[in-house]
């Protein structure tokens, strides 16, 4: 994929002119982040708590590979495998062979943006193994065979009169849009039989904690405990900046990670995965369950690079979703404009850090930097400033235009001089005449599309001359 | 605050496109008792430049402005952005050369949005008036002038202390669309914010929308129709309508 800025506004305008996405958009940001005003201001101390927070995420980035080196150590030693993945194709690898190697033909998978994020998917149906989203909104879009639009609801862009068409395709039996309910008791019921059948169990993790070697995830839909327990093998792939030191920082993490992504005090289910079933004589337990293999993958796919760089700061994103839900821009647009399996505010910056600047040089400037994403994030990440960083780079790794650059380098070399500048707009003053309607400057349609917004005209005198002229 | 040499620094934007922003700044300082000075040498401040990441180019009009406004003991700047550009992103882009670096940090200690600037005088005189306001209006909170300088009920409070009623947005912190050159570089985003910012607007009882920041003024106005409901206004003219009990004129 890559998003340049005529793929963005093309985009952006299939999403704007869609009257029912934008009113599923601007409902279900709406609904989050008032719920998550809501929920922060219902505890004490919130700010503090977010400032505290940064500061672990701050210090264990500080000391990251220690902190995986402790967690491989105790995984290792209440029996999880440990794998080390540089990139997503060596991370799918892994996972297709451990697939291939248990004769497992169905997976089952619950929610996880690092597996979109290395395309799993597509890795696992090419070894033959077919993959099945359980995760409701991600089976959805797996359905429909469309990427996620947001980071925690994927299918925030599909109506229930969609859902209801999709499922009549998968089931083969007629749904009615009408009844909610039944739609989602259907979808239950379909994805049981697949719990039932899968031969391994796919997840990601919102974090894994380092002293204990466990992983955690945090789900609504109880769908994430049938994944990790049912199949026989459990491999659970988690991005090398999602690490928890201790759990004393876990549970900072996890009281400001539901908070800010629903507006829940927690999430329904919050699972602890540390390695897989014990054996009766081990934990004195009569009949011991959970899968007999656990997998963990921590995956790399260009995060280490950015450890010590003037990017670090967007290593502490606990990927909650709130900075799409407050961002306007994201709220208009919509997710599938960005071109990437992470949207928003934070999609636009790491996705050109993690796949590439030159892919997606038009998400640095998909925002008006008026910071409302800063704000909300637990971790106080500065977004807008990220977004300035990656716009410099694009103009000293020579990404942007060459024309942008020549315009700016000539505007900015008028305004060194208050004379040379003031003589540009007074020939301005006159080269506008022709082009003025109603006292407005028509831009061509390139710019004005729609003719929606004309430009003010130069004033008849500048406040220079207005000044000079005694007129102030 | 009392300060003798105070300094105007327009903005590039107000210069050229809407002096009258300028006029009404000057007029509220000298009501206040100042001497107004207007550097003639001053042009932009660099943040579109900035913004759109060509550093270089920003960097000189950076370097260059700070020349022209260190001797002046205050400058007032009727917007926000422009402010938060010389008070946050100067003393950054600068970070790496100790003189400029210490130049940066002592014009950003001076430098002022004119809400904030106004707000801190010790005596309320300048906005004496015997003209009975009685507007309701709406007050739009410029991102940069709210984020970055903190200032959110200063322009409130004075609008209120000269005779308005405000009546609230939904939400009066969201972004208007404007943001620079994101307004062209992506106008069927933008103009979308824009039109969900009027129809808020439209939404409240206020009949004039008011903002601080020339930028936000001009994107709105671009995307109000000739008969729309609501007016949009620069604080400056509003404050001097009010205190004047006349519609805005440049004699
Ligand atoms: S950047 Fe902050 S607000 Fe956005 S998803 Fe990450 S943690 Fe949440």
């Amino acid at each position: 994929m890559t998003t340049t800025t005529a793929q963005f506004r093309e985009r952006a305008t299939i999403a704007l002119e869609d009257v029912r996405l934008q009113q599923a958009l601007d409902g279900a940001t709406g609904r989050f982040a008032t719920a998550r005003q809501a929920a922060l201001a219902a505890i004490p101390w919130a700010d503090e708590l977010r400032d505290h927070f940064k500061a672990i995420r701050a210090a264990t980035l500080a000391n990251l590979a220690e902190h995986l080196q402790t967690f491989e150590r105790q995984a290792t030693a209440v029996g999880t495998h440990v794998h080390w993945a540089q990139d997503g194709a060596e991370a799918c690898a892994i996972v297709t062979e451990i697939a291939q190697r248990h004769g497992v033909t169905l997976a089952t998978k619950s929610k996880s943006m690092a597996t979109e994020e290395i395309h799993l998917n597509a890795a696992l149906a090419k070894a033959g193994v077919r993959p099945v989203e359980t995760d409701l909104g991600e089976w959805i879009i797996q359905l429909a065979e469309e990427p996620p639009s947001h980071i925690i609801a994927p299918a925030i862009h599909k109506t229930k009169e969609q859902v209801a068409e999709l499922f009549e395709r998968e089931s083969g039996r007629p749904q009615s849009a009408a009844d909610i309910p039944a739609l989602t008791a259907e979808a239950r019921r379909m994805l049981r039989e697949q719990f039932l059948a899968a031969g391994m169990g796919i997840s990601g993790g919102n974090l894994a904690v380092a002293e204990t070697g466990s992983v955690v995830l945090v789900t609504n839909e109880g769908n994430g405990r049938m994944v990790t327990t049912a199949p026989r093998v459990h491999v659970a792939i988690i991005g090398i900046e999602k690490i928890a030191p201790t759990w004393d920082d876990a549970a900072v993490w996890l009281s400001l990670l539901a908070r800010s992504a629903t507006g829940q005090p927690m999430s329904i289910y919050t699972t602890v995965i540390t390695g897989p079933k014990r054996t009766a004589a081990l934990d004195g337990l009569p009949d011991p369950d959970g899968p007999e293999e656990v997998h963990v993958v921590l995956l790399d796919n260009g995060r280490s690079p950015l450890v010590g760089s003037k990017y670090e700061e967007v290593l502490q994103c606990i990927r909650c979703g709130a900075c799409l839900n407050v961002c306007p821009v994201y709220r208009e647009a919509g997710g599938h404009a960005y071109g990437s399996p992470y949207s928003g505010p934070i999609g636009a910056v790491i996705s050109p850090l993690l796949f590439g600047l030159d892919k997606y040089p038009a998400l640095p400037h998909a925002s008006s930097l008026c910071g409302a994403c800063q704000d909300v994030c637990p971790a106080r990440i500065d977004l807008p400033r990220m977004l300035l960083e990656l716009r410099a780079d694009l103009v000293t790794q020579g990404i942007a235009h060459g024309s942008e650059a020549v315009l700016e380098g000539s505007v900015s070399l008028a305004m060194r001089s208050e004379r040379v500048w003031a003589l540009l707009m007074g020939m301005g003053r006159v080269g506008q005449r022709p082009l003025l309607k109603n006292g407005k400057l028509a831009l061509p349609e390139r710019f004005n599309p729609g003719g929606e917004r004309p430009l003010p005209a130069l004033a008849k005198k500048s406040f220079h001359d207005l000044w000079r002229d005694g007129e102030v | 605050m009392t300060a003798n040499r105070i300094a105007l620094f327009v903005t590039c934007m107000v210069d050229q496109i809407m002096p009258e922003i300028g006029v009404a700044t000057t007029r509220l300082l000298r009501r206040a008792g100042f001497t107004v000075e207007f550097p003639m040498a001053q042009t932009c401040c660099g943040q579109p430049f900035f913004n759109s990441g060509f550093r270089a180019q920003a960097l000189p009009l950076a370097q260059r402005t700070i020349e022209i406004l260190e001797p002046y003991e205050a400058i007032v700047i009727p917007g926000g952005s422009c402010t938060g550009m010389i008070r946050v992103e100067y003393p950054h882009l600068l970070q790496d050369n100790p003189r400029w670096y210490y130049a940066a940090r002592r014009l950003a200690a001076k430098t002022f949005e004119l809400s904030e600037f106004l707000c801190k005088l010790e005596s309320d005189d300048w906005r004496q008036s015997t003209a009975n306001c009685q507007e309701t209006v709406t007050y739009h909170d410029s991102c940069h002038m709210n984020r970055i300088l903190g200032l959110h009920d200063e322009p409130r409070r004075l609008l209120q202390a000269v005779g308005y009623t405000i009546a609230e947005m939904e939400e009066a912190d969201r972004c208007c669309g404007f943001g620079g050159v994101f307004s062209i570089r992506l106008p069927e985003v933008s103009n979308a914010m824009t039109a969900e910012k009027l129809r808020q607007g439209r939404a409240t009882s206020a009949t004039t929308l008011i903002t601080a920041d020339p930028g936000c003024l001009m994107q709105m106005r671009g995307m109000r129709r000739n008969d729309d409901t609501i007016q949009i206004k620069h604080l400056a003219v509003a404050l001097e309508e009010a205190i004047t009990g006349k519609p805005w004129s440049m004699e």
